[in-house]
Parts: structure tokens; sequence; C-alpha cells
């Protein structure tokens, strides 16, 4: 039988893959997909709770995380779009136009 | 440990997300990273079978590697990307710094993990079978949880809006 550890683990190790690739990558849609990778990662802890302790909350939640997730998408990459439109690019090192 | 169905099935599905995870962060070009990406989903969505979450694993393929990875594929083809530079240098400092970082961080996980949940929750919940079924989570979202699901509408609302917005043409 598995316990809810190894699930934690593995949900642990793609979060910390998923801040690497926040970290390392320049590309502003990789980045994205990394914050993806981490909101997968925290799904799939809540799903494992949810699971073990039989209580439906951490499901409804994972409901509400994914909605926001497709929002963020959306909206982030039409800010990629406008982004490009006036840069020519997306590597965001080249894109520091609010810093002081 | 025993070496059942689940248990197999546990480990191929954990090996590959994870294999896939890394895969996605070190593809230089911005296509092979989704398409990683979506395996990774794909594998995560098995292990919430495994958890016999079967509505959220369900969703995840329809939401997640439907909806938002053809989103992002479409984006990186309309934009006509290039290679990352950054990926050919071999080691520099902001990598080192983030890679040390990071498993700075997993160790705190794993150390919270392993001291607050090591032996607690060994078996599934009787109830897990029930709970995953779209039924049960329909007639909880319709009920107990009816106001942050009609706030959820409103956000899908605002983020079409937004995204329109955003994209045109003119940027007033």
């Amino acid at each position: 039988m598995i316990e809810i550890n190894y699930y934690l683990i593995v949900s642990a190790i793609l979060f910390c893959t998923g801040v690497i690739g926040v970290l390392v990558r320049r590309n502003a849609i990789v980045i994205f997909m990394c914050i993806e990778l981490m909101l997968n990662a925290i799904n799939l802890t809540f799903v494992a709770f949810s699971s073990f302790m039989g209580n439906v909350n951490g499901q409804i939640f994972v409901f509400i995380v994914m909605t926001v997730a497709a929002a963020e998408a959306a909206v982030g990459l039409a800010i990629v779009i406008a982004l490009f439109r006036n840069k020519e690019s997306v590597n965001i090192d080249e894109i520091n136009i609010l810093k002081w | 440990m025993k070496f059942d169905l689940e248990t197999v099935l546990f480990f191929s599905l954990a090996v590959m997300a994870i294999g896939s995870a890394i895969m996605m962060i070190t593809r230089k070009s911005p296509i092979t990273s989704a398409l990683y990406l979506i395996l990774n989903f794909f594998t995560v969505s098995g292990l919430y079978l495994l958890l016999k979450a079967q509505f959220i694993a369900i969703i995840q393929v329809l939401v997640y590697m439907g909806a938002i990875m053809v989103l992002f594929l479409f984006v990186i083809m309309l934009l006509n990307l290039q290679d990352e530079k950054i990926l050919k240098e071999k080691f520099t400092y902001r990598k080192i710094t983030a890679v040390l970082l990071s498993i700075f961080l997993f160790c705190l996980l794993s150390f919270t993990i392993y001291f607050g949940f090591s032996g607690k929750f060994t078996a599934m919940s009787d109830k897990a079978v029930e709970i995953g079924t779209a039924e049960f989570l329909g007639s909880e979202l319709f009920t107990n949880f009816s106001f942050p699901f009609e706030l959820a509408s409103f956000l899908l609302l605002a983020a079409i809006v937004g995204a329109v917005v955003l994209a045109k043409k003119k940027f007033e």
C-alpha cells in the first residue's frame, strides 16, 4: 500500500523542478509553463490529502485552482503577445521597462 | 513493501512525471518543453486515478491538456520563437544559485513531510471512491460551495475580457 508520504515527495520534487525552471529559464512562455507545473504539483498534494483523509474540500480546491490556472494562462499569454508586438522578444532580461 | 499493481503503477508514473518535468525545463525549444509538459500532466492525471479521484483526472485531461496547453502551443507557434541562448552556456552563477536554492527548498519540504506525516495516513480513506465521483463533487459544488463556484465563473469572465483587451492590435 502506498502511503501519503510518497505522493507528497513526488509533489515536492515536481514543485522544486518548477522553481528551478522559473529561476533558470529566460523565455517568458516557458516560465509560464513552469508555473503551471508548480500549480499541478500543489494540486497533487491537495488530491492526495483529500483521498487519504476522506474529505471533499481538497478536490473542490483543485477545481478552483484549475479555474485560476486557466484564467492566468489566458491573461498571461495575452500580455506576452502584447509585449512581443512592442519589443519583438519574450526574453525577460530585455523586458525591463518597469525597472527603476 | 509488496509489489502489487498499485505500487508498480505508482512508481512508474512517478518516475515518468519527474523525468518529463526535468526534460521540460532543460529543452531549448519551447515547443519541446510544451510537449513534455503535456506528458507530465498526463502522468499526473494517472496519479489522480490511483488516488481514486476520477473526476479530477478527467478534468485534468480536458482542461489542462486540452485547453491550456493548446493555448500555449498556439501562442508559441504564433510568435515563432527561437531557441534560448542561455541554456547553451554550461554553468553560470545564476544557474548554480537556482539549483542550490531549489535543493534547499526540497530538503525543507521533505524534512516537513518526513517528520509530519510518517506513520500517519498509511491507508486511503474508505470514502475516497465515493468522494472522487462526478456526482458527489457536483452536489458539493452546487450546495456547500456555490459561492466560490460563482466567483470562479466571474473570474473566467474577467479573464476573457482582459485577454481580448490586452491582445488587441492597438495598445491605448
